[in-house]
């Protein structure tokens, strides 16, 4: 049903990817994690029952649905596997990027996967709902010597649009839900494409996806870079240092190229107190959006409307040795 | 005997001298750098004094680094990460404390406390203070016009410079000019009543400085601690993942990246002059190093008494260094801790411990404080700027385990009977007795004490007299002043001997203003 080929999934491996209507737009993305010979786990931005139930007819599949009954808690920075050494009898040191492990913190049974939404080294630990809290205090007494925060979405968002990481909602409209056809995209469309197999056998908008791959892309998913320099004029103009937002947006935002016609649009942006850069995902039409590319995006500056300069960056714009090594 | 050729000679690792050589390298320069030290950075250096325990050894935080050198040379991808240091605590001899938070509000409800009309006042002090950051931001991208020239460059800088003051408005520019002349106690008895916490602002006017809170021109120094900035946020300071060490690797870094060279236990013994013109660089082991540009990121005396020979130099400008003013007035604890340490007025680990710690319990403690200085002792009851680096980056010590820096004054560099081994000890002793007084089990918890006076400041990383910003930051040696009225714009009276250190404007604290105009100045003229 997935884009992607789960046969080549091996016991303990995680795989990322979208799935697909049959007119091959994204209806979502997740992961696809293999708990064993037979089980596997999907996870989804939104419920998918309904579908994975109307789609799974006549194949040898129970769907069962564990939201309710499976608690996930991400444990994600450089020293995340230091932490979870102190808890833990598995062999962190060994777990390979998109692996899992079935262990125990604290003698509570455990899946710890070497996965995450913060594009840096990070962990996800997945537990019964009922021993969730016993996990969360067993981690807690680390605060003060690992530096381990607790942290929400605000957070988060920052981490993920450094890591270049979409979401739903935010970054693209689930086919399910988008009213008219251009709010709809292609996995080529949201920089996924590399999730689309070309040698799988037959699913979920495979004739369709060969058909769009063919014709090339439309829209490219990209990061953009704000120059400062333009940032800081803006804002000299009203006789004020630039003003950075200090949490993400999420406001969709005109980017223009140079004759001031409309190539595409932000979905959200930050300033990234990591790369000391305002940086923003946006959806760009060909052919403006190759690496290098100069636009100019929608500015709110003191309650008036400016354009500030930006260039076009590839994806991710944070993205360390680490997260992988 | 082996030679090579450069384009350019950089005297000095720290991060001026390495800023200078980015940005030459940069303009296409084939450019070295010397630093005498097996480690990088002057006195931006991070080491391990005792295993396991990583020290910013002397400079602690970080807030003017210029954004525009974070940019250029993109430091962030070279390593460079600041965490936020968030809040300020006085723990007054009463038993409470004073408290400023990173929430606006919270600091507010706080100062309500102890005074609802400073309540008030700081918020409208605050947006005085962004004022003034922002009329000096421009200065400190300016290479200093001379006011007495009429030299087309400097006419077009003075200009700018006055187009700029007219700008500010009457009331901004009396208010600048107070800053540039006041103490800053005088200018904070304007704006509030509550002692203590005049006197915890008041520290930042005398830091580095040998001077008093009383002694005209410490506004300005306290102003120079306000016009740093971090993610546009004026009067932010932060701390280095790492230590201020790595950002100096960050620079160097950079610098290799753009194609410089760069060499520690390369200690230079003078710079070979030729017909009145610098040619290159005699190194200690005694190789030589050739280039028709030599930079010296060192201090003035450094550059112009120890590095080249007095015949070289007109005696205008030797009497003038002879007279610069170096005057180191603070010393460093760097404290290994097998634990936190309680503070009596918030016992127990909390968010203050990730904030800087200030003793400065009142004005009159930070005077007298200055007064044993003043004649040539060190003070009994320091002023301290305490951080506890561990608690924002846990890589510093080992878990659980925590490193203190303690940066103290007064210690003068003259002290009465010079600087013994046994003072030294002293020294150290009456910082942790101080300390102990607030946080009584400070003593139980120490693995291991660095104590640095301001003749190992100068010992070790060279600045002359231990002076953290490479000459004091008075108002006669500031601007088209720094460090010599006719030698204000990074040159020297030896041609292709160039300086490039916190010695020039606009100098001072971990900023790279004076490397990256130095270097701007020299791909211009050359």
């Amino acid at each position: 049903m997935v884009t992607r080929d789960v046969t080549t999934c091996a016991v303990g491996q995680v795989l990322y990817t979208p799935w697909c209507d049959a007119h091959g737009k994204v209806i979502d993305d997740g992961t696809v994690s293999r708990l064993d010979e037979r089980t596997y786990r999907l996870t989804s931005a939104e419920p998918n029952l309904r579908w994975l139930a109307m789609n799974s007819v006549g194949l040898d599949v129970t769907v069962e649905d564990m939201s309710a009954r499976t608690a996930a808690l991400a444990l994600q920075g450089p020293l995340s596997r230091a932490v979870l050494e102190q808890v833990s009898p598995a062999d962190f040191a060994s777990l390979k990027y998109f692996r899992l492990v079935h262990t125990t913190i604290n003698d509570i049974p455990v899946t710890i996967s070497r996965t995450g939404y913060t594009g840096d080294l990070g962990f996800e630990i997945w537990v019964d709902a009922d021993a969730a809290v016993s996990v969360w205090d067993s981690l807690m007494p680390f605060t003060t010597a690992y530096g381990l925060t607790p942290c929400g979405i605000w957070a988060l968002d920052l981490a993920r649009i450094e890591a270049g990481l979409i979401m739903l909602d935010v970054d693209y409209v689930s086919s399910h839900h988008a009213i008219i056809e251009d709010q709809k995209s292609s996995p080529y469309e949201i920089n996924l494409g590399w999730t689309v197999s070309d040698t799988k056998g037959p699913y979920n908008g495979r004739a369709a996806l060969r058909a769009l791959k063919a014709a090339g892309n439309k829209w490219g998913f990209v990061g953009l870079e704000i120059r400062w320099e333009s940032l800081e004029k803006l804002y000299a103009k009203r006789g004020i240092p630039p003003k950075l937002p200090t949490i993400a947006w999420r406001t969709s935002t005109p980017v223009c190229v140079d004759d001031g016609v409309v190539a595409g649009y932000a979905t959200s942006g930050c300033w990234s107190p990591l790369l000391k850069k305002y940086i923003a995902l946006a959806h760009l039409q060909a052919p403006h959006f190759g690496p290098g590319t100069d636009v100019w995006m929608d500015i709110n500056v003191e309650h008036r409307r400016e354009q500030v300069e930006a260039t076009v960056r590839k994806l991710p714009f944070f993205d360390p040795e680490r997260k992988r090594a | 005997m082996s030679t090579s050729r450069y384009d350019a000679i950089v005297i000095g690792g720290g991060h001026n001298g390495l800023i200078t050589a980015a940005y030459l390298a940069r303009a296409g320069r084939k450019t070295v750098v010397l630093e005498k030290r097996p480690v990088l950075g002057g006195a931006a250096v991070t080491e391990q004094i005792f295993p396991g325990f990583k020290f910013s050894v002397f400079s602690y935080v970080v807030s003017l680094l210029r954004p525009e050198i974070i940019r250029d040379l993109d430091l962030p991808s070279h390593g460079l990460q600041i965490l936020p240091l968030e809040s300020t605590v006085t723990p007054l001899d009463n038993g409470d404390y004073l408290a400023g938070w990173a929430d606006p509000d919270e600091t507010r409800h706080e100062l309500e406390r102890h005074s609802p009309r400073d309540a008030e006042a700081a918020v409208q002090f605050g947006r005085l203070m962004h004022h003034m950051a922002m009329a000096v931001k421009p200065i400190l991208a300016m290479v200093p016009p001379d006011p007495a020239s009429l030299a087309p460059s400097d006419l077009k800088g003075l200009l700018k410079f006055a187009g700029h003051f007219r700008s500010l408005g009457a009331e901004r520019f009396h208010a600048l000019h107070k800053l540039m002349t006041m103490s800053s106690a005088d200018y904070l008895d304007e704006w509030y009543e509550f002692d203590p916490l005049k006197a915890t602002k008041s520290a930042s006017g005398i830091i580095g400085t040998f001077l008093g809170p009383r002694s005209p021109g410490s506004a300005y120094v306290l102003l120079h601690h306000y016009m740093g900035e971090i993610d546009g946020a004026f009067r932010a300071w932060g701390f280095q993942k790492g230590g201020t060490g790595a950002i100096s690797e960050s620079i160097a870094s950079a610098a290799r990246a753009l194609g410089a060279e760069v060499r520690t236990d390369a200690g230079v013994a003078h710079v070979i002059v030729r017909d009145g013109r610098a040619v290159g660089v005699a190194l200690a082991n005694g190789n030589e190093l050739h280039a028709p540009i030599v930079v010296s990121s060192l201090d003035p005396r450094r550059t112009f008494v120890d590095l080249v020979d007095k015949k070289e130099l007109p005696d205008e400008l030797l009497s003038e260094v002879s007279r610069y003013r170096f005057r180191g007035s603070s010393g460093k604890v760097n404290l290994a801790l097998s634990g936190l340490p309680s503070f009596t007025c918030m016992p127990g680990v909390g968010p203050h411990l990730r904030g800087a710690i200030s003793i400065s319990p009142s004005l009159e403690y930070l005077e007298r404080a200055y007064d044993d200085a003043k004649y040539g002792e060190f003070s009994r009851n320091p002023y301290m700027d305490i951080v506890i680096p561990s608690m924002i980056d846990p890589g510093m010590a080992p878990p659980g385990k925590h490193v203190m820096s303690i940066f103290v004054q007064y210690a003068p560099y003259n002290l009465n009977g010079g600087w013994t081994d046994a003072k030294r000890e002293a020294f150290g002793d009456a910082v942790v007795n101080t300390l102990e007084r607030y946080a009584p089990n400070i003593k139980s918890l120490i693995l291991h004490r660095q104590v640095l006076t301001p003749a190992d400041i100068e010992r070790i990383t060279g600045l002359s007299e231990g002076n953290i910003f490479a000459g004091e930051l008075a108002l006669q040696q500031l601007f088209f002043l720094r460090p010599s009225s006719r030698w204000a714009k990074y040159r020297t009276p030896i041609r292709g001997y160039w300086q490039c250190g916190s010695g020039t404007h606009p100098g001072g604290g971990i900023m790279g203003a004076s490397g990256r105009l130095a270097a701007l100045e020299i791909v211009k003229a050359t």
